[in-house]
C-alpha cells in the first residue's frame, strides 16, 4: 500500500481560537479511514485543513508525496480530493441537474464518474433531475451532495458526517451505497460521531479528542474492544 | 396634466422612458451582478461609464471618418474600461472582499474620487459632445411619433443585451458556475472552480457593460464631469426597486424607473425625481428586498 494523503502535525485555527493541536495520520490507496469523536473535536477542521479551506498554520499535507500544504480548496479538488460537507452546501437554486454539471465543469477531471453514472448509483437523483436543490428532502440532499463530488472523479473522499440528521431506513440505503463506492477502489475518509455507520465500513479508524489524535488502530479493535470504545468516545 | 390624453405625447414620452430604461439596465445590471456574485457594492461602476464616455469621446475625436470611427471609438471605450475593471479588480478590490461591508462601501467611493478627479486631470472640467453616427441622425415616424433613429439602435443593442446575459447565465455551462459562486462560493471553490479569477472575469463583464453605456449615451448627452455620480444613484434607485442581484428584478426596475421620470414630469413638473424616490421609498417598506429580489438570508 501505498500513502496517497498524509497529516503531518497539523495545528489549525479559526482566527485566535486554536482547534486541532498536532494531529497526524496516513490514509492509503485504496482504503476506508474513519475519523471518529464526539462533537466538537475537530473533525470537520481536520477535513477543511486537508483541502485547504482552513489552512493549518503549522505542520504539513502531504498528497502523493507532495507537500501542498496551503494549497487553495479549487487546487486541492482537481488533483483529486473530493470534499462532501457535513452541512451538505446544495446550490439551492440550481436544479439537480445543473448541481451536478457545475461540480463537473468545476473538477475538471473525466473518468468514469458521469452523471449518467451517478444516476445510475442514486436512481432517485434522475427522477429529481429538474427540481431545485434546495426543495430536496435531507436525504436526497445527502445523496446529491455525494454525487456532485463524485462526478469530479476523486481519487480520495472526504466524507463529513454523512448519516447526521437522517431517517434510519435512509441511513441504511446510504450505507449500501457508500459500501459500493468503496467495493469499487475508492479511497475514503469518513468523520462520525456515531459508531455504527462508519465501523460497518472502516478498515482504519482515528479517533480524535479535543483535537488530537486519542487513538489510531484497525477499526476491528473498536469494534470488538467495547472498553476502549466508551473510554474514548464517551464525554 | 392634459397632455397625457394626448396619444402622441404620450408614445414620446413613452420612447423616452424607454431610452433611459435601456440606458439604467445597462448600468444596474452590472452592479447587480457585481454584487450578486462578488458580494461587494461597487460605487465606482458609475465611473467606468463615465470613463467610457470620456473614452468614447476623445477616441471619436482623433479617429478619421466619423460613422465607422464612432462604432469604433464605442468598442475601443468598452474593452478599455473591461481591461481597466480587471484591473481594479485583481490589484485593488480583491482585498476589502473579506472586510467589513462599511469598509467596502468606502474603499469604493474612495476609487469614485480618484476616477474624477483622474478624468478632469486627463480630459478637463469642460462639457463635451459628441453628434450622432452619420446615417442615424434623423428619425423614423411610427404611429405619428418621431423616433429618432439613434435611439432605435440603442432599443436594439440594449434588447440584445439582456437576452445575451439572460442566455448566457440560464443556458452556458459558465453561467451555471455563476450562479453557483452567487449562492455559495466557498463549495464551489471547493469543488474545483477557481472562484477568484470567475471574479475578475465578472467584474470585467460587467465594466464593459458600464463601459458600453458610457459611450453609447455620448451622442445623446454631454460628456460632463459629475456623470459618474448622477448615474451611480440612478442605478442604485433602479436596483433597491427591482431586487439586488436579480436580472429580470434589474430590467423592471430600470422601465419602471424610466417611466417614473418620463411621466413624474407631467405630474410633478418640477420634481420628477421625487416621485422616484418616493416609489424607491415605497419599496423599501413594502419588499425592502425589491420586486423581484429575494431576501438575503
Ligand atoms: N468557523 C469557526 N469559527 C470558530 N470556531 C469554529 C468554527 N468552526 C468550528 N469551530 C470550533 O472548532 C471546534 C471543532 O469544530 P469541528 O466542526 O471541527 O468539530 P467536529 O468534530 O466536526 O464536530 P461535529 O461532530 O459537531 O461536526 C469546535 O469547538 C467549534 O466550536
Ligand atoms: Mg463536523
Amino acid at each position: 500500500m501505498t500513502g496517497l494523503l498524509e497529516l503531518d502535525d497539523i495545528h489549525t485555527a479559526y482566527g485566535t481560537s486554536l482547534v486541532l493541536f498536532g494531529v497526524s495520520l496516513e490514509i492509503c490507496r485504496g482504503e476506508c479511514v474513519c475519523l471518529l469523536g464526539r462533537n466538537g473535536v475537530g473533525k470537520t477542521t481536520t477535513m477543511r485543513s486537508i483541502m485547504g479551506l482552513t489552512p493549518p498554520y503549522k505542520g504539513r499535507v502531504r498528497w502523493k508525496g507532495e507537500d501542498v500544504t496551503g494549497s487553495h480548496p479549487h487546487r486541492m479538488a482537481r488533483r483529486g480530493i473530493g470534499f462532501v460537507p457535513e452541512d451538505r452546501r446544495i446550490f439551492s437554486e440550481l436544479s439537480v441537474w445543473e448541481n451536478l454539471d457545475v461540480a463537473q465543469r468545476s473538477a475538471k477531471r473525466p473518468g468514469p464518474w458521469t452523471i449518467e453514472a451517478v444516476y445510475a448509483l442514486f436512481p432517485k437523483l434522475r427522477e429529481l433531475s429538474k427540481r431545485p436543490g434546495g426543495v430536496l428532502s435531507g436525504g436526497e440532499q445527502q445523496m446529491l451532495t455525494i454525487a456532485r463530488t463524485l462526478v469530479g472523479n476523486p481519487e480520495l473522499l472526504l466524507l463529513d458526517e454523512p448519516s447526521e440528521g437522517l431517517a434510519p431506513v435512509v441511513v441504511e440505503s446510504l450505507l449500501a451505497q457508500v459500501k459500493r463506492l468503496k467495493a469499487e477502489g475508492l479511497t475514503i475518509l469518513l468523520a462520525e460521531q456515531g459508531l455504527d455507520f462508519s465501523l460497518a465500513l472502516a478498515d482504519r479508524a482515528y479517533v480524535l479528542q479535543k483535537g488530537s489524535v486519542r487513538f489510531s488502530g484497525p477499526a476491528g479493535e473498536l469494534r470488538e474492544n467495547v472498553e476502549l470504545r466508551d473510554n474514548l468516545l464517551a464525554l | 396634466m392634459l397632455e397625457l390624453l394626448d396619444s402622441g405625447f404620450v408614445l414620446g414620452q413613452l420612447r423616452s422612458g424607454v431610452t433611459t430604461a435601456i440606458f439604467l439596465f445597462l448600468i444596474a445590471s452590472g452592479l447587480s451582478l457585481i454584487f450578486g456574485v462578488l458580494r461587494i457594492i461597487n460605487f465606482a461602476h458609475g465611473s467606468l461609464y463615465m470613463i467610457g464616455a470620456y473614452i468614447a469621446w476623445d477616441t471619436t475625436a482623433r479617429l478619421p471618418g466619423y460613422g465607422v470611427s464612432f462604432w469604433a471609438s464605442v468598442l475601443v471605450a468598452a474593452c478599455v474600461v473591461a481591461v481597466l475593471g480587471a484591473v481594479v479588480e485583481r490589484c485593488l478590490l480583491r482585498f476589502v472582499y473579506r472586510r467589513e461591508e462599511h469598509y467596502q462601501l468606502l474603499f469604493t467611493y474612495a476609487l469614485v474620487l480618484i476616477f474624477s478627479d483622474a478624468a478632469k486631470i486627463l480630459w478637463g472640467t469642460e462639457a463635451h459632445s459628441v453628434s450622432r453616427p452619420h446615417g442615424l441622425a434623423g428619425s423614423v415616424e411610427l404611429g405619428g411619433v418621431r423616433f429618432p433613429t439613434y435611439e432605435l439602435v440603442i432599443l436594439a443593442i440594449g434588447s440584445m443585451v439582456v437576452i445575451v446575459l439572460w442566455l448566457s447565465l440560464n443556458r452556458t455551462g459558465y453561467g451555471r458556475i455563476i450562479r453557483a459562486a452567487a449562492l455559495d462560493r466557498e463549495m464551489l471553490g471547493a469543488l474545483g472552480t477557481d472562484v477568484s479569477s470567475l471574479y475578475t472575469t465578472m467584474f470585467m463583464a460587467a465594466s464593459f457593460l458600464a463601459g458600453l453605456s458610457g459611450a453609447l449615451i455620448t451622442p445623446i448627452r454631454s460628456v460632463v464631469p459629475g456623470m459618474d455620480v448622477e448615474i451611480i444613484v440612478d442605478a442604485f434607485i433602479v436596483v433597491v426597486i427591482g431586487g439586488l442581484g436579480s436580472l429580470w428584478g434589474t430590467l423592471l426596475g430600470s422601465l419602471v424607473y424610466g417611466m417614473v421620470l418620463a411621466f413624474g414630469i407631467v405630474i410633478f413638473p418640477r420634481f420628477s425625481i421625487f416621485a422616484a424616490f418616493a416609489l424607491m421609498a415605497l419599496v423599501l417598506i413594502i419588499r425592502p428586498w425589491g420586486l423581484l429580489g429575494r431576501p438575503i438570508r
